[in-house]
């Protein structure tokens, strides 16, 4: 069923877990579809004027219909407690420990992702909106010692393999929505509201960020690039990125 | 033309309920969702923010007080207006049904000085957000006092020709009227103590 | 011609503020519909000029006729106003609900017929301010049919506008589910009892208090977004934006998900408003076309009303993607999936009730039919959706797009379409063409499906909506991309198909066959009326009184195979 609904390739930890609820679900739909539909088309034929003249009015009178619906209810249950709410449980709480884990801030305008990388003092910078320039796209203050080490790059979001990687979410203007579809991670950016996401990504590969929510003409075109590299390469990256 | 159309004077037996009566409970149910919305709108937009201004520094409680005490008057007077009908005393009714749009206009004059009082102090609804909810909601509150006032007016004025035709008809206007001028000042006294008080 | 005013524009006859509706919402119905063309020929050629009809549009839309992005996001937004506010609703309640509604009960008219004539003429402003927006200076609301702030915002006039319009339309619904409701409860025929209601009007019934009391929502919501825009509150407008490298001036403190919240708190229970009505025409032709009551009616009315409470308590899964923690997401995949048992319920009586009929396959049962199935997929799409960690995946894909497309498209739409072809005869004293409507039936089946199956393809594999050049900046949906060349042909082809339905419509006024005031055999009370009832003369001979159940049909030991409501129990009848 996975190879037939042709979801993006699965390159985080917890990829396999949303891709089992949307696979249970289809299995779900694709039994009683046929259920259904043989049913639906047998009494088409059956029953049609020419085959069945006088119409019974009691019509059908087994129970059986009954426990289908009970079964569909049941199965619902168990995909929505056993499989939906942790999943999604685990994505909003769970959060690694900060020192584990690769942290950074995207802060989404129209139309572009900046990528703010706290640098090896694992601090960020202070930023301030009166700062904002095309050169400083968040308006992060180089004045502060923070700040040094700070990298911020444009549509282009590296992270290390194997390592979880937290951020924290936000943007400067409208709502978009920071979606990386192989990893199985989508959450809006929301202006005045910061939000934290997680995630592990499990291969290496470059594939795109898709803004996942209208936020004006150019949204069709606010695509940004991540790569999840060898750690090696990352702080080699992270490095020469640092360095002025 | 004209259509008879059933139980707008008198109940329907299984419902208990002329057609207006019901009608009125509706439309009021629905301007409780709407008022609802927006206070709600309130809570959430003041319990989020940080900084909220102290709602006490803007508004003018001893004015508001006797703005309460002038609409609760008037939700008074409106029932007596209803029940002199009921006695068949038109001529009273003409009396409370005066007084209430007294009370009404009386209501509006206040609420205009109110408003006179912010923009002296150049308060405008962009100020702040307290400022911007109590511009909404107490704007709404007005609007729906208006639309009151211009049905009572009408009750008081040429509308009260149908006392002498269709007498239980126009009680029924009457008794809906009133309904929703309770309404109007039930909206205020939730108004009066999250605006002014809290 | 004070006569032909009275009777005609400004009438207030339930069944000439019936035709009114429909007539103009199946205008709107196509006016969106013709968006969506337009759309979908960016999306299947993007930055190709469009043909013949390109060079329409004017430079601020379409230089050298290409569409803009400015031109396609209006387009976009006002396809899903049209569509849902000017189109589906207006025809399922104000059409619908207004001509059969009253006759279905056995009343002379509506409860309140000058309430009536003002919702139809506040419905029509509404339409006419939404229309107009689209000569403004930036043109029409972008911000999509959502309008979420600060997006809208900062949108250019156009959206101020949709907001006015968007008032009149809500002042209109109030005024007719207030008057509908009223009908409902006082203006039964004697006899009438709430268990012997066709389903259609318990539709109509449930559907009346929806619009009640979620509308006034949206209403809160478009008055703080109006303040926002005009008077520069900042309701929804946090503190510190930075827009266009500019910092924004306002005192901020704002939140925009209360916006979300409030017009999701409408735009939910507005799902089961496009959906009842339509249940409940569909009800009525199956029990007539199968001559077999439906199966389990008190399930379906207990349902239906379930359905209607519930959808007051699952907006918010619109909204998993906001920040939502563990246990407010559980709360609302809770009840989206309790939600979906009374849907499942009735669909399985839809199906249940063919069973032991005797089907008769005319037009308006074959959309009816169809209904079945198209409404079940997407209902069982909505499933993903529904629950928020398989919708991190499928959030704002074409997954979307296809589920809900498919609830009000060949779902809802196809339900009005089965609708106009049953009463029409009424209306107008004429059966349609039966050879036309089945081309319309068969065009329409086929390309509808060709529109919005691959939807489903393009979602799962990520392809996100809303894009104006159809996702071809992206390479992870590289593989599914050419589907939109094969969907927006499809939607020309369906768009062809409609021509059917169109010609139709007007060839059947003077050659449709004569009908006479029964031609279904049917048993509900519209068709006790005379044929084309008389305008504003009262609906029937004389007042019906109610002596049985909606579908008595095929009952033992009676001679024909249906017995009207109004007809009194006979001796030897099976009861």
């Amino acid at each position: 069923m996975l190879e037939l609904l042709g979801l993006p390739p699965e390159a985080s930890a917890h990829a396999a877990e949303i891709d089992r609820v949307i696979v249970l679900l289809h299995w779900l739909m694709a039994v009683l579809a046929a259920g259904w539909g043989a049913f639906f088309l047998y009494t088409l034929v059956r029953f049609r004027r020419g085959a069945n003249p006088v119409a019974r009015r009691e019509g059908i009178t087994a129970g059986w219909s009954t426990y289908v619906e009970a079964a569909v209810v049941l199965s619902e249950v168990v995909i929505l407690v056993f499989f939906s709410i942790p999943a999604y449980s685990a994505r909003v709480t769970g959060f690694p420990n900060a020192m584990e884990a690769t942290e950074v801030r995207v802060v989404a305008e129209q139309f572009a992702w900046n990528v703010h990388y706290p640098g090896a003092d694992r601090t960020f910078g202070r930023t301030d909106i009166r700062l904002v320039s095309s050169e400083n796209p968040i308006g992060l203050d180089r004045k502060d010692p923070a700040a040094a080490d700070d990298v911020v790059s444009v549509n282009q979001f590296n992270i290390p393999l194997g390592r979880p990687v937290i951020v924290h979410l936000t943007s400067k203007d409208v709502i978009h929505s920071f979606g990386l579809p192989q990893m199985r991670v989508k959450q809006d950016a929301i202006p005045g509201m910061v939000h934290d996401l997680w995630f592990t990504p499990t291969r290496t590969g470059d594939w795109e960020i898709v803004c996942s929510q209208l936020c004006g003409l150019g949204h069709y075109r606010m695509r940004g690039f991540y790569s999840v590299q060898a750690p090696e390469a990352f702080t080699a990256w992270l490095r020469e990125a640092a360095t002025p | 033309m004209e259509l008879e159309i059933p139980y707008t004077v008198e109940e329907r037996p299984d419902t208990g309920l002329t057609n207006a009566r019901l009608a009125i409970w509706l439309f009021l149910a629905s301007e409780v969702m709407l008022f609802g919305s927006l206070f709600s709108a309130y809570v959430l937009l003041r319990s989020g923010s940080e900084f909220w201004p102290r709602q006490a520094d803007y508004v003018n409680i001893p004015l508001a007080t006797l703005n309460t005490i002038v609409l609760i008057t008037s939700s008074v007077t409106i029932v007596m207006a209803w029940a002199s009908l009921k006695l068949q005393q038109f001529r009273s009714y003409r009396l409370y049904m005066g007084l209430t749009v007294l009370a009404g206009l009386g209501f509006l004059i206040l609420k205009g000085v109110e408003y006179g009082q912010k923009f002296e102090h150049h308060y405008y609804p962009a100020t702040n957000n307290f400022l911007g909810m109590y511009f909404v909601l107490t704007g709404l509150h007005i609007a729906h006092v208006i639309g009151g006032l211009v049905v009572n007016l009408y009750l008081l004025g040429p509308g009260a020709r149908m006392w002498k035709t269709a007498p239980a008809q126009f009680t029924g206007r009457v008794e809906a009227a009133g309904l929703y001028w309770h309404f109007v000042d039930l909206v205020w006294i939730f108004l009066f103590p999250v605006l002014y008080l809290l | 011609m004070p006569t032909f005013f009275r009777r005609y524009i400004f009438s207030l006859d339930h069944k000439v503020i019936g035709v009114q509706y429909a007539l103009t919402s199946l205008v709107f119905l196509l006016f969106g519909f013709t968006l969506m063309l337009l759309m979908r020929w960016q999306l299947a050629y993007p930055g190709q000029p469009l043909p013949f009809i390109g060079g329409l549009f004017g430079v601020a839309n379409a230089p050298g006729g290409v569409m803009l992005p400015e031109f396609y996001n209006q387009l976009g937004a006002m396809h899903g106003t049209v569509m849902v506010f000017l189109g589906v609703v207006p025809l399922a309640v104000g059409g619908f609900g207004n001509y059969v509604m009253p006759l279905q009960i056995g009343a002379s008219d509506m409860a309140f017929p000058k309430l009536n004539m003002a919702s139809y003429w506040l419905y029509f402003l509404g339409g006419v301010t939404m229309l107009a927006s689209f000569v403004l200076p930036g043109g029409a609301a972008n911000s999509g049919w959502t309008a979420y702030p600060p997006l809208s915002y900062f949108a250019t006039i156009g959206q101020t506008v949709w907001l006015g319009g968007m008032l009149f339309l809500i002042l209109s619904s109030l005024l007719g589910s207030v008057n509908f409701i009223t009908t409902i409860v006082q203006l039964r025929a004697p006899g009438l009892t709430w268990f012997r209601l066709p389903f259609f009007v318990w539709g109509q019934l449930v559907t009346a208090f929806l619009l009640l009391l979620a509308f006034p929502a949206l209403q809160a919501a478009a008055l703080l977004q109006a303040m926002d825009r005009i008077f520069g509150t900042s309701f929804f407008m946090p503190s510190g934006l930075v827009y266009g490298g500019k910092v924004v001036a306002g005192a901020g403190g704002g939140n925009p998900l209360l916006w979300q919240h409030l017009f999701w708190f409408l735009a939910h229970p507005e799902v089961y408003v496009l959906i009842l009505p339509a249940m409940g025409i569909v009800v009525e032709i199956m029990t007539a076309n199968t001559r077999k009551p439906i199966w389990g009616y008190r399930l379906m009315v207990g349902s239906a009303i379930f359905l209607g409470f519930m959808s007051f308590l699952v907006w918010a899964h619109h909204m998993f993607l906001t920040g939502m923690g563990t246990s407010i997401s559980t709360f609302f995949q809770t009840t989206t999936m309790i939600i979906s048992i009374p849907s499942v319920i009735i669909l399985s009586a839809l199906f249940l009730s063919l069973y032991g009929g005797s089907i008769r396959f005319n037009t308006p049962m074959l959309f009816a039919l169809a209904f079945l199935p198209m409404f079940g997929i997407g209902g069982l799409t909505g499933l993903p959706l529904g629950l928020a960690s398989s919708d991190i995946a499928l959030h704002d894909t074409y997954y979307v797009i296809g589920h809900f497309h498919y609830v009000v498209a060949p779902g809802t739409i196809f339900a009005l379409f089965a609708g106009v072809y049953y009463w029409y005869p009424k209306v107008t004293g004429r059966l349609m063409n039966e050879t036309l409507g089945k081309i319309h039936f068969a065009g329409s089946f086929v390309f509808i499906n060709g529109i919005f199956m691959p939807m489903f393809i393009q979602g799962l594999a990520g392809m996100n909506r809303r894009l104006y050049d159809g996702g071809a900046q992206y390479a992870h949906v590289k593989d599914v991309l050419h589907w939109n060349t094969f969907m927006s042909w499809s939607a020309w082809g369906l768009g062809l198909f409609q021509l059917f339905f169109i010609v139709n419509v007007f060839l059947s006024l003077r050659t449709g066959k004569p009908a006479g005031s029964n031609p279904w055999q049917a048993t509900t009370l519209d068709w006790a009326a005379t044929s084309s009832p008389p305008l504003a003369h009262g609906n029937f001979a004389s007042a019906p009184v109610v002596h049985r159940g909606p579908y008595d049909y095929s009952v033992p030991g009676t001679r024909e195979d249906f017995i009207p409501q109004h007809v009194e129990h006979a001796d030897g009848e099976a009861r």
